[in-house]
């Protein structure tokens, strides 16, 4: 099969309308609120010194904050605002998704049109503006007709520059709930799908080029006192924007929302879930690669409808309880807490994915190692790398705690690469996951947690409030609980892993359900 | 001598830098209706403040000032410099603006309506002779130094104005056509009855075109009169200001023969 007779470019192009709908809306809405907002706070800037200087510092440093950070901060935040709003004003809003990509996206779109439009409008000669005085400007008239046309190259630089950055960064809102071109690079990534990896890029480098020449084009056309050309350009931003209405108008309401983390056995459970919902007979659509905080919320807030947790994840994270209980209590009391919220524990499907320490399995046999207790002795010359959020997980405190491990060197990693790292000898032992296929493909093996340090993580389907008594839902999702055991979970992992065409989400979802129904 | 003049310094004074640079110093000065007059001095000497306290482009700091009869500081800025044509040193033309739409812009801003407006500039073009079919929609950096200028000329008396103040307007040119320019401007100014007030360091310039000169140096106002008049003032600094251009006409009488114009 050659790279252009990949079935997942039909897959992706599938998917088109509505990433690039959404993402076009977003970025525009963002740059929009970014000009409407650095406009005119350059120009009211531009005779006074001290508040310039504090405008481009304050929009410098938003330029130093990562653009996942920054998407990422501004989630809570504003979980935080529609909560006061809430109470004070009784009407909250939607903390996820568009509003704070948009205003996270506007924030950093912010530096390049106020130092452009900062450093267009000083570049004006002294000699022009007091000749627009000794005619009898007003400094309003001398403003829009002798300064800010003197100074639109340069502004207009820096907006493009704006756009092309939004446009960019926006592929990373994806983890907040936004639908973007980033759903092909966050999903692509996760499942080494590296047909939609590119396709992502791809379409965010084509639109970024579409609407910086579009942009030049309205530059050219203002400059040269072309009406063609700028009338274009502005018909080209114009046919962009009305673009982004057709997912709005696609969307139905009643459609229920999958949501899914950004790793791939939620990619291939959330796949899962919809499919089981079309086959009842409802609308679903899945909210990929979410971050691990914004999902649980984006589930109290009913902004999604169903996705699948791990009972581990919410005991520590969600609800920061340090104690490890037994399984079955810990079950009963995630329970009655997640009652409080109105959120309903559906059930579990029959495996767990919890953190374990993993090595291979012929080292580990050479050394003698079975338990972690056994590693204990050994870590002091050996390194060991997790996720990207493990080492600041209570887990690891705990497993260093109740073992008194300390490891020479540890690494964070993209979950993908750890494995094929430890398998090579490049890490010693790395925290995986004990749901995932590679741990049977490249021949490791987990290490016992003797002490229990690690609670247990049940995956279990969470559903939102206002499903709680959505019997439909429950019914159509039923035969799914209690089905999936670790070996086959581990299987269809692997199977998703992999790199060609039966291993997009969808396809290993209908393994899954093939394997699992004849039970 | 009409009896009130159409500009009137009384006074004068203005300092920058918080009071450590003196640029006018109690500056008295008169200019008659359809006089027209040359400030001459050096740079830093504060001709260019003074004029341009007429105009309100610099605040006064003390003393009082009357153009027309009325004080400046109780007349609007903006309506104020509408009303008096300013001819800036390099022209001072707005670069994206095509010729026309420079030469119109006071008429503009009044309000004016575009058809008058663009009869107007026909006008001023044949006025500063330049053809109109030729330079109407050039862009100032199409024009060679003298054509700016004589678009600032005609900019500054796009909205009939009876005063036009210049900020050395002929300096930056070569000496032929600064001599023509100086000489269409002398025309200009008589026959549509202006009050001019022109800047300038070069004595010479000032005495082939202005009625009455005044001389500054550090602020001051040292001497004023006609150059006759001048001639007579006791002060070293006019004395020489006055003898060098006639020492460079004896030697260039010298030097050339008197019908040897090649």
């Amino acid at each position: 099969m050659s790279l252009f007779t990949d079935p997942r470019w039909a897959e992706a192009l599938g998917h088109l309308p509505d990433y690039l709908g959404n993402h076009v809306r977003v970025s525009v809405t963002a740059l929009a609120l970014g000009l409407l907002v650095s406009l005119p706070l350059a120009i009211l800037s531009r005779h006074r010194p001290v508040m310039r200087g504090a405008l481009l510092g304050l929009a410098s440093i938003v330029q130093t904050v990562p653009g996942l950070a920054l998407l990422a901060l501004f989630y809570p935040l504003l979980l935080a605002l529609a909560a006061l709003s809430l109470s004070w004003f009784g009407f909250g809003f939607s903390a996820f998704g568009f509003l704070p990509a948009v205003l996270a996206l506007a924030l950093y779109s912010m530096l390049p049109v106020l130092r452009n439009t900062i450093t267009g409008l000083q570049g004006v000669e002294p000699a022009i503006l007091e000749a627009a005085q000794g005619v009898g400007m007003t400094p309003r008239q001398s403003l829009f007709t002798v300064e800010l046309p003197l100074a639109l190259p340069v502004m207009m630089a820096g907006i493009r520059t704006a756009a092309v950055w939004v446009i960019g960064t926006a592929t990373l809102s994806t983890p907040i709930g936004q639908t973007s071109l980033g759903n092909y690079i966050f999903a692509g990534l996760q499942t080494q799908n590296w047909v939609f990896v590119l396709f992502g890029c791809l379409a965010a480098a084509v639109l970024a080029l579409l609407v910086d020449q579009l942009l030049a084009l309205i530059e050219s056309g203002l400059r040269n006192r072309s009406r063609l050309r700028a009338t274009l350009g502005g018909v080209g931003i114009a046919a962009l924007v009305a673009a982004t209405l057709v997912p709005t108008m696609m969307r139905a309401q009643t459609s229920y929302i999958v949501g899914a983390k950004t790793f791939t056995e939620q990619y291939v459970l959330s796949a899962l879930i919809a499919q089981r919902l079309k086959a009842a007979g409802l609308a679903a659509s899945s909210r990929e690669g979410l971050g691990s905080n914004v999902i649980f919320e984006a589930l109290a807030s009913n902004d999604i409808d169903v996705y699948v947790d791990y009972s581990g994840t919410l005991w520590l994270n969600q609800f920061h309880r340090n104690d490890i209980r037994p399984r079955q209590e810990l079950l009963a009391e995630l329970k009655t807490v997640l009652a409080k919220q109105n959120i309903t524990l559906l059930g579990e499907l029959g495996f767990e994915n919890a953190y374990a320490l993993v090595m291979p399995r012929k080292r580990a046999e050479q050394l003698g190692i079975r338990t972690i207790a056994d590693l204990a002795s050994r870590a002091a010359s050996m390194s060991i790398a997790g996720d990207y959020e493990f080492f600041s997980r209570p887990e690891w405190t705990a497993l260093r705690k109740t073992y008194g491990l300390s490891f020479r060197a540890q690494r964070q990693m993209q979950p993908d690469f750890m494995y094929a790292a430890v398998a090579s000898g490049e890490v010693d032992v790395i925290a995986g996951y004990t749901s995932d296929g590679l741990i049977a493909k490249y021949d490791l093996v987990t290490l016992g947690d003797v002490r229990r340090a690690i609670p247990p993580y049940d995956a279990m389907v969470l559903l939102a409030p206002k499903r709680a008594n959505d019997e439909a839902l429950r019914k159509a999702l039923a035969p799914l609980l209690g089905k999936i055991d670790i070996a086959t979970m581990r299987e269809a992992n692997l199977r998703a892993a992999g790199n060609d065409a039966t291993s997009s989400p969808d396809a290993v979802a209908q393994w899954l359900w093939e394997k699992i129904g004849k039970k | 001598m009409p009896t009130t003049p159409l500009i009137a310094y009384a006074h004068v004074g203005k300092t920058f830098d918080a009071g450590r640079v003196v640029a006018v110093d109690d500056v008295s000065l008169e200019v008659a209706e359809g006089e027209f007059l040359a400030i001459v001095g050096g740079s830093g000497s504060g001709k260019t403040t003074l004029l341009r306290l007429a105009n309100r482009l610099i605040e006064a700091d003390s003393g009082s000032i009357t153009v027309e009869g009325e004080e400046v500081r109780n007349v609007d800025t903006i309506l104020l410099r509408r009303r008096i044509g300013y001819v800036f040193q390099s022209g001072g033309l707005f670069p994206h603006l095509t010729v026309a739409d420079n030469i119109g812009i006071t008429p503009k801003l009044l309000g004016t309506a575009p058809a008058e407006i663009s009869a107007r500039v026909d006008e001023l073009l044949d006025l500063v002779r330049l053809d109109r079919a030729q330079y109407r929609d050039r862009l100032p950096h199409e024009l060679s130094g003298g054509q700016r200028q004589r678009v600032g000329v005609a900019r500054a008396l796009a909205a009939r104005p009876r005063i036009v103040l210049m900020d050395e307007p002929f300096g930056a040119l070569d000496p032929l056509t600064r001599d023509a320019l100086g000489d269409d401007f002398r025309e200009l100014h008589k026959n549509l009855g202006l009050t001019t007030v022109m800047i300038t360091h070069d004595m010479m310039e000032a005495i082939l075109l202005a009625d009455r000169i005044a001389v500054m140096r550090g602020g001051r106002l040292l001497a004023q009169g006609t150059p006759a008049e001048l001639s007579t003032s006791g002060d070293a600094y006019v004395g020489e200001l006055l003898r060098t251009p006639r020492r460079q006409a004896e030697r260039l009488g010298a030097l050339l023969p008197r019908d040897g114009a090649a």
